[in-house]
């Protein structure tokens, strides 16, 4: 991407916040991560061969005619509910009509007045802890379009192209595109508001496992939407939508730059222009694209090739069933039922741990357990490879049961930690489940009393010096004579144990 | 011998098949032949596929030779309209903007044809994307009426009807919007049904009005023409609004011809006021015939099909001027660079395409389209004309309740001069006002002749209409009329058509 | 019924991407004012309280399961393209994107 230069003022941010207040709305579009298109039985893997993955109906030719995807109707239904939508009893996809060499029809198959559900709310929780409401107007299904690679211009760019060469194999995706309400009262957290939003809707989808949420792949878009009007005042302002905002970080910089950009426009006098903007992620700023006019008219009407989508009353209800827990929900409670710290938790989710610990406490091991494997041992191997843990472990095939069966040989004793990072090299090495590993390298703790006891009175009549200083009462110096029976007992002992018997034969 | 090949019904060319007393392939090249011979006069093809057609048939021959079990109609030829996707071969809907396309995919009912054996002897004429009620409004030229060169061959099937007419195929594939299989059955002397909507696959079908068109049988008799019906009929999953039931037993009918104590509605509304003197008796003869033949008739009345022509002429171009948009110069067919504009945009190259690739017709109704849907005239048009599609199907169930079929003059008039109403769009679009109301309400129709009018001796149609998936029971009247009219006439209707000039035939 | 005027059928032309010569607007003005008047009957219909129709089959609910059907191969999807380069639709430049 082309470095932006812009000559449009911006007023500093405290001065913006000062006379305007902001009202925000935010577009998303999600790509549904079905096995096929929305409308065609065409694959939808990314980053296929240009145009390996149409055929007549994606690529519309003359006569191809649609279907719809019924998983891509299902998941539409999953997340109007997890976003506390109302579902359509009965709905309809309609014609948007506009020519774009991406668009194969020159229209795309989506939900206008109609959409599959409606009137929502998703609640946002803030770094601080302040919980936002955000409403949610409608969640619809569409298609995507194909892509273009523009040719002849300055590093890809479209101003200055000569020509365009479109690779179809993203049109016809399913999309599902979630509109907020028009968001009020946000002031000077509005740009914060925005990317908790975005955050939340992602963790949610993810949850929902509907999509892939990859903003950097597209497979999640944000289109946001700011105008602003003077403080006190009721009347909404000339908004500006800018398109494909493509990470949290750029949604808030695209806001925080959006309003200031308005204030400086507004406060010099002049008047927004209802427009498109493009947002460049290397510069942070945005740059003007297509004006809003009349001569936009999208020309809707039912589309008459598909017939209407009826959910009954059961197949919502037994979607409704299949919703995994909020995440946000799902987060306190863990984080209750642990006992982790604020920071903890946070950790363990930042490093996308918190499924794995799950499992692995579901799988027998303590929280605290199940926590300090992934977090310390298993993460700092997964650091050295440079992968995340979910990752390393997906790699691996390492599973919470291989963790919480190794934990559990040391609760009960068998092991040592030191042992059990030796057995979990085993593991990782693919010699086998941890007691198999455990088993095979002959590790085990020796708690058999008659041979422990033997060492530690070889040790005591080896170091008469050591014994002496502990029976007078210094009892720091029995470490020196557990280390020696220890190795005595070639790392198989149970230290406790050693000094236990170090202490009785010692007297103090 | 050739000659009296193409003559033959399908049932008889199939049957003649089966006993092996002609192979395909004599019955494909006596058609080539025929083509060879009339069809500079008639032009009813835009592609004639001499090549592909024969090896179809060879592949039949051979598989009768083993003795395989072979579909009824294997082996016997057919054409289709140029509105169908043809893998391999061109597909023009009659337009410059798809001169030379070649879908790379095969519509459901050509696979269900080729399924079937019957070799696909061409692509016939059509007015382009199906607008038109005479061909005229084919980029590459009309087509002609066997019976009178100068006039039309309806539309906007006119080269299915021709070609049947003119003994080139005893059968094609016809597609119905607003009439455009009965209409060029009921002006040429032959046969065809639009089916119920839904009840053939639309997929391959290149969309005129997605909620009006339905493709269907054309054939010079009833019984053929229910032959093929049941070829091409039956759910299809790729079209969304195929109808998932069993296909109405249109041959079983057709046999039977069974009228007896079947109620026969004359709809009030679609006779007397407009139609020609001679289409309105020969009309009234046909019923006289059923009702000798058994049935009894009821005069119902549909009010509102006094609107059905308006709401038509606003649902029809609204549709059209969507699925008519991809037709672009970016993907396929035509691109045309706007003159003196060498860099020109995207933008300005599909506008100058879409301006040089599409006839008088298209572009008008597409304009007439988007002004039905555009913000602020929605409500006033494509609204109100969905409304009134409604009335007419509640008049339809209505008049279903008092009478099993419904029945009128196919088509006002019999052929027109070519020419003769090129210049007056309203008065072609007046051509369809017997037809329309089935495909707003989505039930089936058939057209079969009723005679030649009296006053200019050209054939007059008799329309029959019944309700949803009821299709069986238009082969029931039609195939008891027909009866009854062969036995009167002494013979097809077609027997009385005049010699077309030939052309010596080089082989 | 509003008169459609020159200037709204130049824009229907552009809404509808056709690039119509002077004398084709000049004619079709004429030709779409007799249209208009007669399909403007429509709204004398006894329409009032009547849903609209936009299917002729009451269906609904027709879906098909998510599964992989064969797409065509790069070579029949370009088949047809008037310009083609690096396995891509080669199309004029694009004034804007969306
Ligand atoms: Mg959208
Ligand atoms: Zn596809």
């Amino acid at each position: 991407m082309s470095t932006t230069t812009s000559t449009d003022a911006i007023l500093g941010w405290d001065e913006t916040l000062a006379a305007y207040e902001p009202v925000m709305g935010l577009e998303v579009h999600v790509e549904l991560g079905t096995a096929t298109k929305m409308f065609c039985g065409c694959p939808t893997t990314f980053g296929a061969d240009p145009n390996t993955q149409v055929c007549p109906v994606c690529l519309g030719l003359p006569g191809a005619l649609p279907v719809v995807n019924e998983k891509g109707v299902e998941s539409a239904i999953r997340i109007g509910l997890a976003l506390n939508c109302e579902i359509a009893p009965w709905c309809r996809f309609a014609r948007k009509n506009y020519f774009y060499p991406d668009m194969p029809k020159n229209f795309q198959t989506s939900q206008y007045d109609e959409p599959i559900a409606f009137g929502g709310h998703l609640d946002v929780e803030l770094e601080d802890g302040t919980v936002y409401r955000v409403e949610i107007e409608r969640a619809h299904m569409e298609e995507d379009t194909g892509k273009s690679l523009h040719v002849g211009g300055a590093t890809g760019r479209i101003h200055g192209a000569t020509h365009s060469l479109v690779d179809y194999n993203r049109a016809g995706i399913p999309l599902i595109e979630i509109v907020t309400k028009p968001m009020f009262g946000a002031g000077e957290r509005a740009p914060e508001i925005a990317r908790a939003y975005v955050a939340t809707l992602r963790d949610l989808l993810r949850a929902l496992d509907v999509s892939d949420v990859k903003m950097e792949q597209g497979s999640m878009r944000c289109d946001v939407n700011v105008s602003l009007r003077p403080k006190g005042t009721e009347k909404l302002g000339t908004r500006t939508e800018t398109k494909n905002v493509n990470s949290l970080r750029s949604v808030e910089r695209a806001v925080r730059y959006e309003m200031q950009r308005h204030a400086a426009v507004l406060a010099s006098g002049g008047s927004i222009v209802q427009e498109t903007r493009h947002w460049h992620e290397d510069t942070g700023l945005t740059t003007a694209g297509r004006i809003k006019s009349d001569a936009e008219d999208y020309r809707y009407f039912p589309e008459p090739d598909l017939v209407p989508v009826a959910p009954t009353e059961e197949a919502v209800e037994a979607l409704r069933a299949s919703l995994p827990e909020p995440p946000a929900q799902r987060r306190k409670r863990l984080q209750a039922a642990y006992g982790f710290s604020d920071l903890e938790m946070r950790d363990a989710i930042n490093a996308g741990l918190l499924d794995l610990i799950e499992e692995t406490v579901a799988a027998g091991a303590s929280a605290s357990a199940a926590r300090k494997w992934w977090s310390g041992e298993i993460a700092r191997r997964a650091n050295g490879e440079g992968v995340d843990v979910p990752t390393y472990a997906a790699q691996l095939a390492v599973t919470p049961a291989q963790v919480a069966e190794l934990e559990g040989l040391v609760t009960s004793g068998r092991l040592n930690d030191a042992m059990a990072r030796q057995v979990w090299e085993g593991v990782l090495a693919g010699e086998g489940s941890p007691t198999q590993v455990a088993d095979a390298r002959g590790l085990q703790l020796v708690r058999d009393s008659g041979a422990l006891e033997a060492a530690v009175d070889a040790v005591i009549a080896a170091n008469p010096d050591v014994a002496q200083k502990i029976r007078e009462g210094k009892v720091q110096a029995v470490g020196a004579l557990i280390g020696q029976v220890m190795r005595e007992m070639r790392g198989q002992g149970d230290a406790a144990a050693a000094r236990e018997v170090i202490m009785a034969r010692l007297g103090s | 011998m050739t000659s009296e090949l193409v003559k033959l019904t399908a049932a008889a060319m199939a049957d003649a098949l089966t006993a092996r007393e002609v192979s395909a392939r004599e019955l494909t090249q006596a058609h080539l032949d025929r083509t060879a011979a009339v069809d500079g006069a008639v032009h009813s093809y835009l592609h004639v596929d001499a090549e592909g057609a024969l090896a179809a048939a060879d592949v039949v021959d051979a598989a009768r030779a083993q003795g395989r079990d072979l579909h009824r109609l294997a082996g016997v030829p057919i054409a289709v309209k140029d509105v169908m996707a043809t893998a391999g071969l061109p597909t023009t809907c009659g337009s410059r903007i798809l001169e030379g396309w070649v879908p790379p995919y095969d519509a459901t009912l050509v696979s269900r044809i080729k399924a079937a054996g019957m070799p696909i002897l061409g692509k016939t004429n059509m007015d382009e994307f199906a607008m038109g009620s005479s061909t005229e409004h084919s980029a590459y030229g009309p087509s002609h009426n066997p019976w009178d060169l100068e006039r039309i061959p309806g539309g906007s099937g006119g080269g299915s009807s021709s070609v049947i007419a003119s003994f080139q195929a005893p059968l094609a594939i016809g597609t119905d919007t607003g009439g455009s299989i009965r209409q060029p059955a009921a002006v040429t002397g032959t046969c065809g049904t639009k089916p119920t909507y839904g009840g053939v696959s639309r997929y391959g079908l290149v969309a005129l009005a997605s909620s009006l068109d339905q493709a269907g049988p054309c054939a010079r008799t009833v019984l053929d023409t229910a032959l093929l019906h049941e070829v091409i009929a039956g759910h299809d999953p790729l079209d969304s609004t195929s109808i998932d039931a069993p296909v109405p037993a249109c041959v079983t009918a057709a046999q039977r011809a069974d009228v007896r104590g079947m109620r026969i509605g004359i709809v009030r509304e679609l006779t007397g006021e407009g139609f020609q003197a001679g289409v309105q008796q020969r009309f009234d003869e046909a019923v006289a015939h059923l009702v000798d033949a058994g049935a009894e008739v009821v005069e119902v009345s549909c009010a509102s099909f006094t609107y059905a022509l308006a709401a038509y002429y606003l649902i029809l171009p609204s549709e059209a001027s969507s699925n008519l948009a991809k037709f672009d110069a970016m993907r396929y067919g035509l691109r045309v660079w706007p003159e003196g504009l060498e860099d020109a945009s995207a933008e300005q190259v599909m506008a100058a395409t879409r301006d040089a690739g599409f006839g008088d017709e298209v572009k008008r109704r597409i304009i007439l389209g988007t002004y039905a849907l555009s913000s602020g005239y929605y409500d006033a048009y494509y609204g109100s004309a969905q409304k009134a599609r409604r009335l007419i199907a509640d008049d339809f169930a209505k008049a279903f309740q008092s009478a099993d079929v419904l029945v009128s003059p196919t088509a006002p008039t019999t052929a027109f001069q070519l020419g003769d109403k090129l210049d007056d769009p309203m008065a072609m679009y007046l051509n369809d006002i017997a037809t329309i109301p089935a495909n707003l309400a989505g039930v089936p129709g058939m057209s079969l002749p009723s005679g030649l009018a009296p006053e200019d001796g050209l054939p007059t149609g008799f329309q029959i209409l019944a309700p949803a998936m009821a299709d069986e029971r238009l082969y029931a009247v039609g195939s008891a009329l027909e009866a009854r009219l062969t036995a009167a006439w002494g013979g097809q209707l077609l027997d009385r058509a005049p010699a077309l000039p030939t052309s010596e035939v080089a082989r | 019924m509003p008169d459609l005027t020159r200037d709204d059928v130049a824009h229907l032309a552009m809404l509808a991407r056709i690039d119509l010569s002077d004398a084709e607007l000049d004619k079709m003005v004429g030709e779409l004012a007799v249209i208009l008047e007669s399909v403007a009957t429509v709204q004398q219909a006894p329409i009032g309280n009547v849903e609209p129709m936009s299917h002729p089959m009451p269906l609904v609910n027709v879906t098909r399961p998510d599964v992989v059907r064969p797409s065509l191969s790069p070579q029949q999807a370009l088949a047809g393209a008037p310009e083609v380069d690096e396995q891509r639709f080669s199309v004029p430049r694009i004034l804007d994107e969306d």
